[in-house]
């Protein structure tokens, strides 16, 4: 039985194949026919791309968990950290595991800066998109003693000596640094850029007077920022959050300014996305983008979102598409100006 | 009859001077120097190759100026090399079956297997042991802490 | 005596029926996940992690922290019984361990280890219980330059001591160090020594390196040697147990030293491993029968486990009040509280007292629970080396294979693993080291990072390490141990010469 519904998922995936790209928009449409619920038929690989404890793997626990308690999934989540070279380790095993209906994987931009930045022969058309689950704010961070009133103050004080502040950032030529190229290309000021192994990390350096300012995500700092150790100048967004929660006393994470408003003109937003192996049938694909829809309404998950101040954004489909297409095109360009991408 | 210690040193020592010109030879195109005053990809593990080269035929001199008895007894003998052949062949055979049928199939031959060849069990214990044994580390592992193991055909068959 | 107060109520919060159970499961779960090669430490937590996100967070968090004890404790076992340590922290508990074992006194070290490791988790508790918004804030002082120096502090207690050629310990720490170094480099975001295979771009995992060198080497080296197991006709039994308390007193030096080192690793946060070779090097260079360590000594099983388990432990200080996760395992942790939305930080004390209460009481009962649990076993777990040879060799063999294919779900590994242990075989049979090359391999990249940072903050001036009070103590303390040897030959030296005269 089960070698059976084995057999017809492939025969699916033949037969539709060449549909695929017509039909990714339409999906009401095209699952009304007989084979529409396929189910998985074995427990489901979840690779994630980041260390243990990290964002990512924060999320795909918490997906992981939700799915289990409300009975998601006929079959149980997996999760497998493969976060070698970057996350590039688990690209690869995605890549290579093509026509796989049971393994997913959570990836970050980092589908964009590890290839562009090592050479690694791996794009993201080599996978399935399946979802955006959220997208991850950076806000500009600086330890609560430093006098700077606001990110247009710290910028200038940058810019009159160059090379001297230091800006801690996870991994070098990654999301942090690619953030701190694009504040320095707006200012036309220089950081000494020093990369730390993880987030974490770095909060406590800034915490401890060790680096000047850093551009974490609004999770990794907010129990200093509560704490009073640590102060947000800006947020790289076109709008500021609509978190009206009060963290700290006088402030919510919608109190913060844009950058834009502090004269300083970037933007960055980091993808929290699902991706899976190529070449599987749209009702397989189908199944996980419904249990991912699933998953975003439970109580558990919005808790999540507003925790950690993440955009909360859903996309599927050609919508998915085109925006890859663009945040690609945008590191292509950021990186390229800020001569991170690899010799070929 | 055997090779004797002080050929058994110089081939680990040529290979650890291979292993430091390999690694010397990685480094260069990483950058050996100080830039943007810190110590650039290469630079550490360019000085780790050298040490090794050099500490390599520090050894395999030594070895060669050794006199003693010590350095011309024989490193091991047939009998006894014939003995750690014993497990190691089953043990690279086991990896190869392992990569072609997955590692639960694999691991119940290769118990089968030793306890056979050491002739103190008959074929309702091995078959019991092995088999038992893996069951119990598939239930463990797939069902308990869902972590996945190599799996082959047969599992594949059976619907897993 | 705040604290006492708050801490009797956590006892309260805990000593539940239903949460006696969840430790008394924690712990088993624990057990065999650290006897699992692959499994142990942060990996098991974290796949335990979803068992408990039905449960309101104390429990939840009784729950984990018990697993946690189970998995330090049980992880000394195949450290000791098979020469495989399950994680990095107990490497440096299999160097007087196994030879114990071989002898027969596999009991013997088993009971040294989980006591040792009960003194060392005990004496951390006490730490976070009394000295908890003291000491965390000394965390914040660690820089790059301050990382540096532990490391270098390592390094320094721990080489120069070997009895083996020096040419060869020089080998064995560069191959540890050239190891380190494969894969991405965290400063520079290059590929390094990686020759064309994806596979390599991850590095090579401490586990694969030492369950290959240790697990898979140790036994050609028994067959070679044409014994099954040595400590086959151990005499085992209960009093075993209270036959090796009676001489842990005479020890009090070393437990004492070991969780000196162990606390102030665990809070700086040094990590366990650091702290386990250190406690085990300061140990040889100061103990009595220093140069006796390595051929089996419970001293030299003691001095890594309570450095360990005094560091892991304290390694939850920082994290609870700041934040920071001192270890992988306290990483992993950080994640399940954030799932249950806590937030771990400085404000975690003062909004989440009974969770934090809670949690440290259930540490003091996780860990009395879990070693009176261990310690039961102790007679069964000795009884494993009485398997008949053809049976546990094979299965030792498939256990180092999952350990090994686990770490990163690649069969690539478990090639790697072989290849290791044909090369731990012949570095045994021709004296090489294997401690300098474990230990450089589990500390040369993140020593490397470390100056690496510290040069970029300083524009490349070395001064920085001596810079203020605290990176310039610890430089210097691991230049006299460094140089240790040669200045009590020295001061032996000047005495004798004073002497000469006189006479």
């Amino acid at each position: 039985m089960p070698f059976k519904s084995r057999y017809s998922s492939k025969s699916i995936s033949l037969l539709k194949g060449a549909a695929f790209g017509l039909a990714l928009s339409s999906s009401a449409l095209f699952t009304g026919a007989a084979h529409a619920d396929w189910k998985p038929t074995k427990p489901i690989t979840f690779v994630v791309t980041g260390g243990p404890g990290g964002g990512a793997d924060q999320m795909a626990r918490l997906i992981q968990g939700v799915v289990t308690k409300y009975k998601l999934s006929p079959q149980p989540m997996i999760v497998v950290i493969q976060n070698g070279g970057g996350g590039g380790q688990g690209f690869m095993d995605v890549k290579g595991s093509a026509g796989d209906a049971h393994k997913i994987m959570i990836g970050l931009s980092n589908i964009y800066t590890v290839p562009l930045s090592t050479n690694l022969p791996f794009n993201w058309r080599d996978t399935t998109p399946l979802a955006v689950m959220a997208l991850d704010e950076f806000v500009l961070w600086v330890n609560a003693k430093a006098p700077y009133k606001d990110a247009k103050e710290y910028m200038q004080a940058v810019k009159s000596k160059p090379d001297t502040f230091k800006m801690g950032g996870a991994g070098s030529k990654r999301e942090d640094e690619v953030v701190t190229a694009m504040l320095e290309q707006a200012t036309g000021s220089k950081f000494t850029f020093i990369p730390y192994k993880g987030g974490g990390e770095i909060s406590t350096q800034l915490v401890g007077g060790h680096i000047d300012s850093d551009v974490n995500n609004p999770i990794e700092h907010i129990a200093h920022w509560r704490a009073g150790e640590v102060k947000p100048l800006c947020v790289f967004d076109k709008q500021r959050m609509p978190f009206k929660a009060k963290i700290t006393g006088d402030m919510s994470w919608g109190d913060i300014p844009t950058c834009r408003e502090s004269g300083i003109n970037a933007e960055y937003l980091m993808l929290r996305a699902i991706f899976m192996p190529k070449d599987v049938s749209k009702d397989e694909s189908d199944f996980y983008i419904k249990l991912l829809g699933q998953v975003r309404e439970k109580p558990e998950w919005k808790e999540f979102i507003s925790k950690g101040a993440y955009k909360d954004d859903f996309m599927t489909g050609a919508a998915l598409t085109k925006f890859l297409e663009e945040d690609e095109k945008r590191h292509v360009e950021i990186m390229g100006k800020a001569n991170f991408l690899a010799k070929k | 009859m055997g090779i004797s210690r002080r050929t058994a040193e110089l081939a680990v020592a040529i290979g650890i001077f291979i292993i430091g010109m390999a690694i010397i030879g990685d480094s260069i195109h990483l950058g050996i120097g100080w830039s943007n005053s810190s110590p650039e990809p290469g630079y550490f593990p360019v000085r780790v190759g050298g040490i090794l080269a050099l500490a390599s035929i520090g050894i395999a001199i030594q070895a060669l100026l050794d006199r003693s008895s010590a350095s011309l007894q024989e490193f091991v003998s047939w009998e006894r090399f014939r003995l750690v052949l014993a497990v190691f062949v089953p043990t690279v055979a086991y990896v190869v079956i392992m990569m072609l049928f997955g590692i639960y199939v694999s691991s119940a031959l290769f118990i089968a297997a030793f306890m056979a060849a050491s002739r103190k069990f008959n074929w309702f214990v091995i078959l019991a042991v092995s088999v038992g044994s893996m069951l119990v580390v598939f239930w463990l592992f797939e069902i308990e802490f869902l972590v996945p193991l190599p799996k082959g055909p047969l599992e594949t068959w059976l619907g897993y | 005596m705040d604290q006492l107060v708050s801490l009797l109520h956590g006892f309260g919060v805990v000593l539940s029926a239903y949460h006696l159970w969840l430790m008394l499961l924690g712990i088993m779960l624990g057990i065999l996940v650290g006897v699992l090669p692959g499994l142990g430490g942060p990996n098991g937590v974290a796949i335990l992690l979803p068992l408990t996100f039905t449960m309101p967070p104390t429990s939840a968090i009784i729950m984990l922290s018990c697993i946690y004890w189970g998995a330090l404790f049980g992880g000394a076992i195949t450290s000791i019984l098979f020469n495989i340590p399950g994680e990095p922290s107990s490497v440096a508990t299999t160097f007087d361990g196994y030879p114990l074992a071989q002898q027969g006194r596999a009991g013997e070290a088993l009971t040294a280890a989980f006591s040792g490791s009960f003194i060392g988790a005990l004496l951390g508790v006490l730490l976070i219980t009394f000295m908890a918004p003291l000491v965390a804030r000394f965390a914040l002082k660690f820089g790059p330059p301050e990382f540096f120096a532990v490391y270098l502090l390592t390094f320094c207690s721990f080489i120069g001591m070997g009895r083996e050629a020096p040419l060869k310990s020089i080998v064995a720490m560069m191959l540890g160090f050239g190891m380190a170094a494969m894969g991405m480099d965290t400063m520079s975001g290059q590929i390094r020594m990686t020759y064309g295979l994806p596979q390599l771009m991850q590095g090579i995992d401490f586990l694969i390196a030492v369950i290959g060198l240790f697990g898979i080497g140790e036994i050609l080296l028994t067959m070679e040697e044409g014994l099954a197991f040595k400590g086959k006709a151990a005499n085992i039994s209960p009093k075993v147990v209270f036959q090796t308390w009676a001489r842990l007193p005479r020890y009090w030096l070393t437990l004492i030293r070991s969780s000196v080192i162990g606390c102030w690793m665990g809070i700086t946060p040094g990590g366990a491993t650091a702290a386990s070779f250190m406690g085990y090097g300061i140990a040889k260079k100061f103990s009595r029968n220093g140069d006796k360590f390595g051929t089996g000594q419970v001293e030299g099983v003691l001095a890594p486990e309570v450095a360990a388990h005094a560091s892991g432990t304290s390694a939850l200080l920082p994290m609870l009040a700041l934040g920071i996760p001192g270890s992988a395992t306290a990483a992993v942790l950080l994640g399940g509280l954030m799932i249950w939305g806590l937030e771990p930080g400085p404000l975690l004390f003062i909004e989440h007292k009974e969770f934090v209460w809670g949690l440290i009481a259930s540490m003091y009962l996780g860990n009395v629970a879990g070693l009176i649990i261990v310690l039961s076993t102790v007679p069964l777990f000795a009884a494993i080396l009485r398997v008949p040879f053809s049976i546990i060799a094979p299965m030792i063999i498939i256990l180092c294979a999952i350990g090994a294919y686990t770490v990163h779900n690649s069969m690539f590994d478990v090639g790697l693993m072989l290849l290791f242990g044909v090369v731990g075989y012949f570095f045994k049979k021709l004296d090489y080291p294997l401690a300098p090359l474990v230990l450089s391999l589990v500390l040369g990249d993140k020593a490397e990072d470390a100056f690496r940072q510290s040069m970029l903050a300083s524009k490349g001036d070395v001064t920085i390490f001596a810079s203020n009070w605290l990176v310039g103590s610890i430089t210097l303390l691991a230049m006299v141990l460094l140089f240790w040897p040669l200045l009590v030959g020295a001061w032996k030296k000047l005495r004798t010469l004073r002497q000469v005269p006189a006479t």
